[in-house]
């Protein structure tokens, strides 16, 4: 087919977004690959949501490009369409529409045959765990119902690409638990799904992820490749009293590359783990601070994120894992 | 969409309220509280002979539509307290020599004393009050003659006859209904459809819809045709309680009517859903589609002022309010009973304006959040 591209199934190159003088989306490039479960990981404002909105033919880019599917948002938003499924970030489906006349309306948005709309409403029902909840208003099912809902019209049409901007937000852990473990199913049948998310442990799920920060692409590569590798030296968790002087005196030490609060501890990398350990609660007592604990712990995410851009993904919602 | 659209209208109960009860309110409000005939106006009377022909006269006042008589006092002090606590809009004051000079030089003078506040009123209580008068001195002074065996008409009695010029049935609401009609059409339909695309917009569903396939011509049609629906069913309403209550004639066709009211329609509804692609919110959305329906429709369409006696700057600007038409085509289909072949000006101008809305609102709708 023309202008078809059957290598990567999201392609992206040097895409800008810009909203007046605020660049919302600055030169970020990447590819997936189909059946890829690819996280886009970043505080609130980073971006996330105007690249997907970008992706899916929402919006139109300031310049750069991106094949989804095969075709380019820019000028072939309809083809684009006709191959993603969406999942906005606010629950978007009509709440004052049963569950089952929501899946038929979005079967029939979706140009879901006739024939086939039956028996992908019913399937997508019982993925969704709302069998006997067919004719329930959508207004009243619990969230993590809801968010299994939309997900369940967004693939109607069985797209090949599958967008999901913060899906599980404001849904409680067991729900998300099940959420992604129909994440994992749908790109175990070769579909590329896309989930941003500004949960850590979600983040862990991902097959790859891209860190976002104000716009940019910061990093890009597998969990552990971004923990392995981004990471300059060790990292250290101290819990000591008091924290905040103790945050402050442990960024002038020349040992340390960098500190930063996690929940009540601190995280702080050095250069060296073990010569950190045995100087540095000598230090810490010298300027009058107590510490209890300084011991090295495996990265996180979070760490990663911190260390790369200075900033908390989720302001005071994060703790050491 | 259309599906989901009526189960959605179905489902929330102001859009219910909007579509089915509104008109009904209007119809009955307007109908009542437009009227410009004034009946059963509060009449107090002080009679100071208290002879046969005094009572023979108010007893005209009281066989008459047009009057109540409240009450009958016997000082001037009460009658102008009735007057000025409003209990009264027209006062009569029958002298005590009203029966001798009936007779003597046919001269008799009655006081009238009316309420001026409200000028329309007052203007029609002092008609009807003439003619009450006028009807009973004349009928007096032919049945006097005509029992002192003198030949009738020939004592150069001259009788008043007044007439009301712009209302000669005395039923303003003949004209008022079918251009009720119009504004509850355009109210309702505007209303409902700014509302349609605007709801979608706040309430987040549409960054979903517009993520799908569907055509923004799709969108259009299916947002708006349940409404069309809605509006002919609105106009079968509105005409229905306008005949059937308001005992206003109808003489035309259905088709006719219809066929105008179809054209109406796609105006109306093209507006408002231009509208509420334009504004994002419904507040706004609903605001803006009462400005440029209502206001037009009711100052400008010649429902309630008549066009040609408006000046000529305010004339030349009704030929663009698309009311102005329709309340021509309904008044002519209700009163006059013509078919559409007759009225091919204004139905010509509806369907210039309904393409070029159509058109409009068909390009308008953009499936993007840019």
């Amino acid at each position: 087919m023309a202008g078809q591209d059957t290598t990567a199934s999201v392609r992206v190159e040097s895409l800008v977004k810009k909203f007046g003088k605020f660049t919302a989306v600055d030169r970020v490039s990447f590819a997936t690959a189909p059946g890829e479960i690819f996280g886009f990981l970043g505080p609130n404002g980073a971006g996330k949501s105007t690249t997907i909105r970008i992706l899916c033919g929402l919006l139109r880019p300031t310049s750069g490009k991106a094949v989804v599917a095969g075709f380019d948002v820019a000028r072939q938003a309809e083809e684009v369409r006709q191959n993603i499924g969406y999942m906005s970030q606010k629950f978007s489906l009509y709440n004052t529409l049963k569950v089952v006349e929501n899946l038929r309306f979005f079967a029939g948005m979706y140009s879901v045959p006739r024939d086939l709309a039956d028996a992908r409403i019913r399937e997508a029902i019982a993925m969704a765990g709302l069998a006997g909840h067919e004719h329930d208003l959508t207004a009243t099912l619990a969230g993590g119902w809801k968010q299994r809902l939309a997900l369940g019209c967004s693939i109607l049409h069985r797209p090949k690409v599958l967008f999901l901007d913060e899906p599980t937000s404001g849904v409680d852990p067991i729900s998300r638990r099940q959420f992604w473990d129909l994440i994992h199913e749908m790109a175990g049948g070769g579909v590329t799904v896309f989930v941003s998310t500004h949960y850590m442990d979600e983040a862990e799920y991902c097959n790859r992820l891209a860190l976002m920060n104000r716009g940019a692409l910061v990093a890009l590569g597998t969990p552990n490749e971004l923990k392995r590798h981004l990471m300059k030296g060790a990292l250290l968790l101290a819990k000591c009293e008091p924290l905040g002087p103790a945050l402050e005196i442990l960024q002038h030490n020349p040992a340390v590359v960098d500190a930063a609060v996690f929940g009540e501890a601190l995280h702080v990398t050095v250069e060296d783990a073990a010569a950190a350990t045995t100087s540095l609660p000598g230090y810490l007592a010298e300027h009058g601070v107590k510490c209890t604990r300084l011991e090295p712990i495996p990265p996180s995410l979070e760490d990663v994120f911190v260390q790369l851009t200075g900033r908390r993904i989720r302001a005071g919602e994060v703790t050491a894992s | 969409m259309a599906r989901k659209e009526l189960i959605q209208i179905r489902r929330d109960p102001r859009s219910l309220f909007i579509a089915l009860i509104m008109p009904v309110m209007q119809m009955a409000m307007l109908g009542y509280g437009v009227s410009l005939d004034a009946k059963h106006i509060p009449l107090y009377v002080y009679d100071q002979e208290g002879s046969q022909e005094s009572q023979a006269l108010l007893k005209r006042f009281q066989a008459s539509e047009y009057f109540d008589l409240v009450k009958t006092v016997d000082n001037y002090r009460e009658l102008t307290a009735a007057v000025d606590s409003d209990r009264s809009k027209l006062a009569v004051v029958i002298p005590f020599d009203f029966s001798e000079r009936l007779r003597d030089a046919n001269q008799t003078n009655v006081q009238v004393i009316v309420d001026g506040t409200d000028d329309n009123t007052a203007n029609l209580a002092t008609d009807y009050a003439r003619a009450v008068i006028g009807q009973f001195s004349v009928d007096f002074r032919t049945e006097w003659l005509r029992r002192q065996g003198l030949p009738v008409g020939g004592g150069g009695t001259v009788s008043i006859e007044p007439r009301t010029w712009f209302n000669e049935d005395l039923e303003s609401r003949n004209f008022i209904i079918p251009g009720i009609v119009a504004l509850v059409m355009a109210l309702v339909g505007a209303l409902l459809t700014s509302l349609t695309i605007s709801r979608e917009w706040e309430r987040g569903t549409m960054e979903q819809l517009i993520s799908t396939p569907i055509t923004s011509q799709e969108v259009m049609f299916g947002k708006l045709i349940p409404y069309f629906a809605i509006g002919l069913v609105d106009a079968a309403m509105c005409v229905a309680i306008g005949v059937w209550w308001f005992d206003v004639p109808f003489r035309g066709t259905l088709t006719s009517l219809f066929a105008t009211t179809s054209l109406f329609l796609i105006v109306i509804l093209g507006i408002g859903f231009m509208i509420s692609v334009a504004i994002k919110s419904q507040l706004g959305a609903s605001q803006i589609a009462l400005l440029v329906t209502l206001l037009p429709t009711m100052m400008l369409s010649g429902f309630a002022f008549p066009i040609d006696q408006m000046p000529p700057v305010i004339r030349a600007i009704t030929y663009v309010v698309y009311s102005r038409y329709y309340v021509t085509i309904l008044k002519a289909i209700f009163l006059k009973g013509v078919g559409v072949r007759a009225l091919l000006a204004p139905v010509m101008a509806m369907a210039i304006y309904a393409v070029v809305i159509g058109w409009m609102a068909t390009h308008a709708f953009k499936k993007t959040l840019d």
